[in-house]
């Protein structure tokens, strides 16, 4: 077996869309019938997961870890506001890609910052950059409204065709394929050559760089890719609520990301999405039962899946299934969880 | 990939959670309450929820032969979870009231839904004129800043107070409180020798307090949001601005009932102007007061009378139309509605929608060893400036 056509068929190989794929975006799209009353908190699910996405993307793929990404949301969420409340670009769909836009220029500025650090530095970077542009927009109150927000934002239809409704149906759909399209992008990068580069340089940066690949430039790309991601991200929110604050520069904000990724798992792109939808769900259901006390379940659910581990949960959780799947097809479960998923 | 099975546990949760369908009797009134549960506003929302409670277990759950279910939600202060919870309670939970709103710019939010939906938002803390502006649903039972700041300004311009240093929180009441402050202060004589904006979220009170020290003022005038004010009584003695003979005055949000008794000797002599004092002496007051202490174990502020009134409102409104639930009645029903609150009489401004009220001077002493904002002037039936001068 020579080594490099096994390289490529395997990448090719791990490119090729699954099965399981397909029915997890049927699934998706099959909500929007299925919860007619709940676009709000889906559409909210759709934003986080594209934010979630935009992090697994540098830490997923080439290992760099931030907790100010939220910086990066803010940018594009005040881009998109500005956007509209000043009439410069009314058109929401054009008025979306200059807002991550300017995120990403944002982002190939500061990720000269940040590859040049190790993981606590980067740490403190990122970091750094979401306080600082949150300092900033509180000292800018003139153009970024303080901690009242912009206000008055009106957002123009969707091509000049379809004006957002209170109902949100229009935002849903709108950040679902907003997110599908930018799902499909971020897929073919993580399994272009580049992709593959990234994970060279995830797994070993000296090796990588030894083989020629420049370690340096594909950071700040992907970096740059990333904050583009997020940037989208911000403006989605932005122009989906008609609101713009400081919150969207949170430290909150950043470190949610974080637990989304630890909840779906890093590395295989899903895990942003699954992260964000299990996240909310979790929020949803306790702030629901609970109003005053929600964040106490949230913190104890989070410390015992860490603690407990996901694969473990998993095996536990889908025991009852393959039981069922064993009784009925009469052979070995086909619901496994591989070993090899954990991020 | 694992993609399958995260997916059969996440398919099952989404579908677990989001048919969580809200199970209740169909001729029931429902109201939502967005309140600030968690955070740093989770004062605010935890006083209104407890005053809620106490009207409820008072006057019954029954109203003109239809039962009230509030359904609580918690919004953190944030504006886009407001409007969200807002939106869901409108459309899924089909309310007839959205009340509470613990911050302007959460209050700000939910406007147009109410607007679009045709139905109340009783704004019981948020206090920027602006808001009742931004809605013809809107109706307020808390107070705006103009109607305290107007008076404190005049009061001090009076009272030999000349140089004053102004300390508020960088956000639209703050910024109306200082605007009408100023207005009524330098018109009466009084000079601003020092400005100062603090951050509305944790903020460190130590640097502008050194600031303000050094411009050796007569008082300094303070707004902070309630919840607040202990932690900034605090750093003020601390930093000695007590010792060295510089007064607070301000809005009474500084001196809220809720916290003076755990702010110390520093506070005494504070002046402020405000709507509601826990040792307000009228007999509906000592009712509240000790009803409010029996249940929660804790001194009512003022923005446990906003949610008090608020709920009060609701309830009178809908005797007024017969239990029918339908927005432009129960606004026309809510507007010129006047009562006996517990902090004197009150009414809802058929014009602005918002409310009327006596705005009392007060000064902290110790009543039976606690601190008390003690009332010793009234101004009566006070409007909103903020919206009359336009």
């Amino acid at each position: 077996m020579s080594a490099l056509p096994d390289i490529s068929s395997h990448a090719i190989a791990r490119a090729r869309w699954r099965k399981s794929e397909f029915v997890f975006w049927i699934l998706v799209l099959a909500c929007a019938f299925l919860f007619p009353s709940r676009y709000l908190i889906m559409t909210d699910i759709l934003r986080l997961a594209l934010f979630a996405l935009s992090l697994d993307l540098i830490l997923g793929y080439a290992g760099i870890v931030s907790l100010g990404h939220a910086a990066f949301f803010g940018v594009g969420a005040y881009s998109a506001g500005l956007l509209a409340l000043h009439g410069i670009i009314t058109e929401p769909v054009l008025a979306l890609v200059a807002s991550g836009l300017v995120a990403m220029v944002l982002g190939f500025l500061t990720s000269f910052l940040v590859i040049r650090g190790v993981d606590l530095t980067r740490l403190m970077v990122t970091l750094g950059i979401a306080l600082l542009l949150e300092a900033l927009g509180e000292r800018f109150s003139n153009i970024t409204g303080g901690t009242d927000g912009l206000q008055g934002i009106e957002m123009a239809p969707i091509l000049g065709l379809f004006p957002f409704d209170m109902f949100g149906k229009t935002g849903f759909f709108y950040s679902l394929i907003v997110l599908f399209l930018m799902f499909l992008l971020a897929r073919r990068v993580v399994n272009s050559p580049f992709g593959l580069s990234l994970r060279a340089i995830k797994n070993n940066p000296l090796r990588a760089s030894a083989i020629g690949v420049p370690v340096n430039r594909r950071l700040i790309a992907i970096y740059t890719l990333a904050a583009f991601y997020a940037g989208i991200a911000g403006a989605l929110f932005t122009q989906t609520t008609a609101l713009a604050s400081l919150d969207v520069f949170a430290f909150e904000k950043s470190a949610d990301l974080m637990l989304v990724l630890v909840l779906g798992g890093t590395g295989y792109l899903y895990g942003g999405l699954i992260g964000a939808v299990v996240f909310k769900m979790l929020q949803e259901f306790f702030s629901t039962i609970t109003p005053q006390y929600w964040l106490f379940w949230i913190g104890l659910v989070l410390v015992v899946i860490v603690l407990v581990g996901r694969e473990r949960l998993h095996r536990w959780a889908l025991w009852l299934p393959n039981l069922v799947i064993r009784q009925l097809a009469g052979r070995k479960a086909v619901v496994t969880v591989p070993e090899s998923e954990a991020p | 990939m694992s993609i399958r099975s995260h997916m059969l546990l996440v398919a099952g949760a989404v579908a677990g959670v989001l048919a969580l369908a809200p199970a209740s009797a169909q001729d029931a009134v429902k109201i939502g309450l967005i309140l600030p549960m968690t955070g740093g506003q989770a004062s605010t929302g935890k006083q209104i929820d407890n005053a809620v409670k106490l009207y409820m277990q008072q006057n019954g759950d029954t109203v003109a032969g239809r039962k009230i279910e509030i359904i609580l939600k918690d919004d953190a202060a944030v504006p886009d979870n407001t409007k969200r919870l807002a939106q869901e309670l409108i459309v899924n939970d089909k309310v007839s009231f959205i009340a509470g709103f613990g911050v302007t710019p959460a209050a700000l939010a939910a406007a147009p839904l109410a607007t679009q939906a045709k139905i109340p938002e009783i704004v019981m803390a948020a206090g920027t004129s602006i808001i009742t502006e931004r809605s013809p649903y809107i109706v307020r039972t808390s107070f705006t800043l103009a109607q305290s700041s107007t008076i404190i300004g005049d009061w001090a311009a009076k009272n030999g107070i000349k140089k004053v240093a102004t300390l508020t929180s960088d956000f639209a009441p703050g910024n109306d409180a200082l605007t009408f402050f100023k207005q009524h202060f330098t018109a009466g004589g009084g000079e601003i020798v020092e400005e100062v904006k603090v951050p509305l979220q944790n903020p460190d009170f130590a640097p502008f307090l050194q600031r303000m020290k050094d411009s050796k003022p007569d008082a300094v005038f303070v707004f902070v949001p309630a919840g607040q004010g202990g932690n900034f009584m605090k750093q003020y003695s601390e930093r000695g601005l007590d010792k060295a003979g510089i007064k607070v005055i301000g809005p009474g949000d500084v001196m809220d009932d809720d916290l003076l008794a755990g702010m110390g000797d520093a506070a005494l002599g504070t002046v402020t102007a405000h709507l509601y004092s826990a040792a307000h002496p009228s007999a509906a007051n000592k009712e509240f007061v000790a009803a409010y202490k029996k249940a929660f174990n804790s001194r009512p502020g003022f923005m446990a009378v906003g949610g008090y009134d608020g709920i009060r409102l609701i309830y009178e409104a809908l005797k007024k139309t017969g239990g029918k639930t339908d927005g432009d009645a129960l606004i026309e029903a809510m507007k010129g509605m006047k009562w006996e609150s517990p902090r004197g009489p009150i009414s809802i401004d058929p014009e602005t929608r918002d409310i009327v009220q006596n705005i009392y001077i007060r000064k902290v002493e110790k009543v039976d060893g606690e601190l008390y904002n003690v009332e010793f002037a009234t101004f009566e039936a006070v409007k909103d400036s903020g919206k009359t001068k336009k």
